[in-house]
């Protein structure tokens, strides 16, 4: 907290405001039955002439989560299962279809159209993306990249002052003021990447929406970054939500781990809860493709099936078409995440006690 | 031995010099063996790979060293006859599945077009062998799904076509560049398992190129872990996940994320890999290795035996003297 309010003096009065906002009990963030739906449909002529109906894909459904300050919640699943739509609902990029979410108790879709508190808001929270290689402007210099948002907020005006903070926000990313000439392609992978979280660092955000911040990393550097992210964190008390298809990476950096499964979480829990005790049958299923490293020539359990079609998600539970524990309950009546078992799991099987 | 390579040196010229990608490369392949190959990006994996297979994007070329398949040279054959190795006699696999399949032609013909080129069947039995490989790979209905597009097929799907038309012409040696980094882990550990029984059951070898520790240790017979444009370790892949040899694996495998323990700092190896033009004189892993000595700086080590495994360090020099 001490370092929170230290760079809060830095700003001066601008995060006054941002503090009475704050209730201390609530939770930072809280996502309330989220969702998402895109419009697919063929264009309006092909539907006119061919007849073609309106065809909509649900991304994101139900999706409904907290996150204490200074926690970290992680999102996991195989591509298209709505992970990075929920990331994008949170930042702003993408309005929801229905649901709320509520950051520092206002509700945050309400104040990012409302024009001027939504600078405020836009402040606090940001995003670090997955590729770095696109997500810097490679015509910018890196003091531009890392400078901009302060401009843009107005945080710092002088040349000076601004120089000064940008080379503080590079050190606390391990990199030097020396760098600040310097241009996106002259840095590796790695590097750049703490660049993006420079950026994402220079407005004192309290809530980082990371999208598979490492994914496109080596794991050497992998791991230099993740390390700077907890280091962050525990000096900043940033809270993160923190979005990923590694598992192993998930249960180093996150404290509770939502999994999800054609835009539903179907389970929720605390890591150590959910990495020792996996409850719903994907998450096992998950949890058992992973490669052990130390245990060489050791066959996995191979998992039937695939992700099926989200335009055209199975009734019922939607991974009962690979689930080996569906009954005609789970064909026809979806689940919804209760609290069993000391998680949160949107299971019939686990319900009714039968695994 | 199937596959030799010995002293490969791969080289891009440039205005200020030619910038060495492969230096000193040697390694070989047994019949029905699976040779992992591992490293970060940049470290040459997949050159290497290219390399064997005869495609060297220009202006990279080899400028020494020698690929030998089954005792015959390969790598300075003229390109219609490394055309006629490459699918007889060495399979490709190739990370994304969406560009190695054509688009405009139904799978059925590019398999059977494959079967036709190299093995002397008419079209029936192409078609027939065609039906039997998609079988082989695990694609359901494969005789309906013979005729139709890679666009009508998943992720995995079109990687296990891809595999079956590796397979097409019963080639000794397959070169597996990343081919599960595009899938999600339920699909990856399927066409793990695929690529391991299948290539088991003609009696392929292969040699798979990846990222990932994990699908090595799952998948592989011995290993080779590549750094700066050379082979940094080479080994059986127990000896060298459980008892790395060279420094620059022992930081890799303390680096990678461990699925069964929580850790609260990943061991990290600071710095990043040098570039092609700036390695480091000496062994080019010195000014990130915590066990770097004055040696190491200046002379450049070659592969020596280490315990169990080969490794490019000067640490095992003594052991060398010893044996």
């Amino acid at each position: 907290m001490t370092q929170t309010q230290e760079i809060q003096t830095d700003f001066g009065t601008l995060h006054s405001v941002a503090e009475a906002w704050g209730a201390p009990s609530a939770p930072l963030v809280r996502a309330d039955n989220l969702a998402k739906t895109f419009d697919v449909s063929a264009p309006w002529l092909n539907r006119a002439l061919e007849g073609k109906p309106r065809q909509l894909l649900s991304a994101v459904d139900e999706v409904s989560f907290d996150i204490e300050r200074g926690q970290t919640l992680a999102l996991v699943g195989e591509s298209g299962c709505g992970k990075s739509t929920v990331a994008r609902l949170l930042v702003g990029l993408y309005e929801p279809t229905r649901g709320s979410f509520h950051f520092d108790g206002q509700n945050a879709h309400a104040v990012y159209r409302s024009g001027a508190q939504s600078r405020a808001l836009r402040k606090r929270i940001q995003m670090i993306f997955q590729d770095p290689y696109a997500s810097l402007n490679p015509r910018w210099i890196v003091e531009d990249i890392v400078g901009e948002p302060l401009r843009e907020h107005a945080l710092i005006t002088g040349k000076k002052e601004l120089g000064e903070r940008v080379a503080d926000l590079l050190h606390s990313v391990g990199l030097s003021a020396s760098d600040m000439p310097k241009y996106p392609h002259q840095f590796s992978g790695g590097q750049r990447q703490r660049i993006s979280i420079a950026r994402a660092l220079a407005t004192a955000p309290e809530f980082l929406v990371c999208d598979e911040p490492t994914s496109a990393l080596d794991v050497s550097v992998q791991a230099q970054v993740l390390n700077i992210m907890k280091n962050l964190q525990r000096e900043r008390g940033l809270t993160y939500l923190f979005i990923s298809h590694n598992l192993a990476v998930v249960r180093h950096v996150s404290d509770r781990v939502g999994v999800m499964y054609l835009g539903r979480i179907v389970e929720l829990a605390r890591t150590k809860q959910l990495f020792s005790m996996p409850q719903h049958p994907y998450t096992r299923m998950l949890l058992d493709a992973i490669p052990k490293m130390h245990a060489t020539g050791h066959a996995r359990t191979p998992v039937q099936g695939e992700v099926p079609n989200p335009l055209n998600p199975p009734r019922g539970c939607t991974f009962h078409p690979r689930c080996p524990h569906a009954n005609e309950r789970c064909r026809t009546e979806k689940p919804v995440l209760l609290p069993l078992r000391s998680v949160e799991v949107a299971c019939h099987a686990v319900e009714e006690n039968r695994i | 031995m199937l596959l030799e390579v010995q002293n490969l040196i791969v080289e891009f010229p440039g205005r200020r010099g030619s910038l060495r990608a492969l230096d000193d490369v040697s390694f070989s392949i047994a019949p029905g063996e699976i040779l992992g190959v591992v490293g970060e990006s940049g470290a040459g994996k997949s050159l290497t790979g290219a390399a064997i297979i005869g495609l060297l994007e220009p202006p990279g070329r080899i400028a020494g060293g020698q690929i030998l398949l089954e005792g015959q040279r390969i790598d300075n054959l003229p390109h219609e006859k490394m055309r006629h190795i490459r699918g007889r006699k060495i399979g490709a696999i190739f990370q994304d599945p969406l560009t190695s399949l054509n688009p405009l032609y139904s799978i059925g013909r590019q398999l059977t077009e494959t079967i036709l080129t190299h093995l002397p069947v008419s079209r029936n039995e192409a078609r027939q062998r065609a039906i039997e490989l998609l079988k082989s790979t695990g694609i359901p209905a494969a005789e309906e799904r013979i005729d139709h597009y890679p666009h009508q097929f998943s992720g995995g799907m079109r990687q296990r076509v891809v595999i079956a038309l590796a397979l097409a012409a019963e080639p000794k040696l397959i070169v597996a560049d990343e081919p599960t980094t595009a899938l999600d882990v339920s699909i990856q550990a399927q066409i793990i398992g695929l690529l391991k029984n299948v290539c088991r059951e003609h009696g392929a070898a292969v040699m798979l190129i990846t990222h990932d520790m994990g699908v090595i240790a799952e998948t592989c017979d011995r290993v080779a872990v590549m750094y700066a444009g050379r082979i940094a370790e080479i080994g059986p892949v127990n000896e060298v996940i459980n008892r790395p040899a060279h420094p620059y694996t022992e930081g890799l495998m303390a680096a990678i994320p461990d699925i069964t323990q929580s850790r609260d700092q990943l061991d990290q190896i600071d710095g990043a890999m040098p570039r092609l033009g700036a390695i480091p004189a000496g062994c080019a892993f010195n000014p990130r290795c915590p066990r770097v000595f004055d040696r190491c700086r200046v002379e450049r080590p070659d592969l020596m035996p280490a315990s169990a495994t080969q490794a490019a360090c000067w640490l095992h020099e003594k052991v060398a003297v010893m044996t």
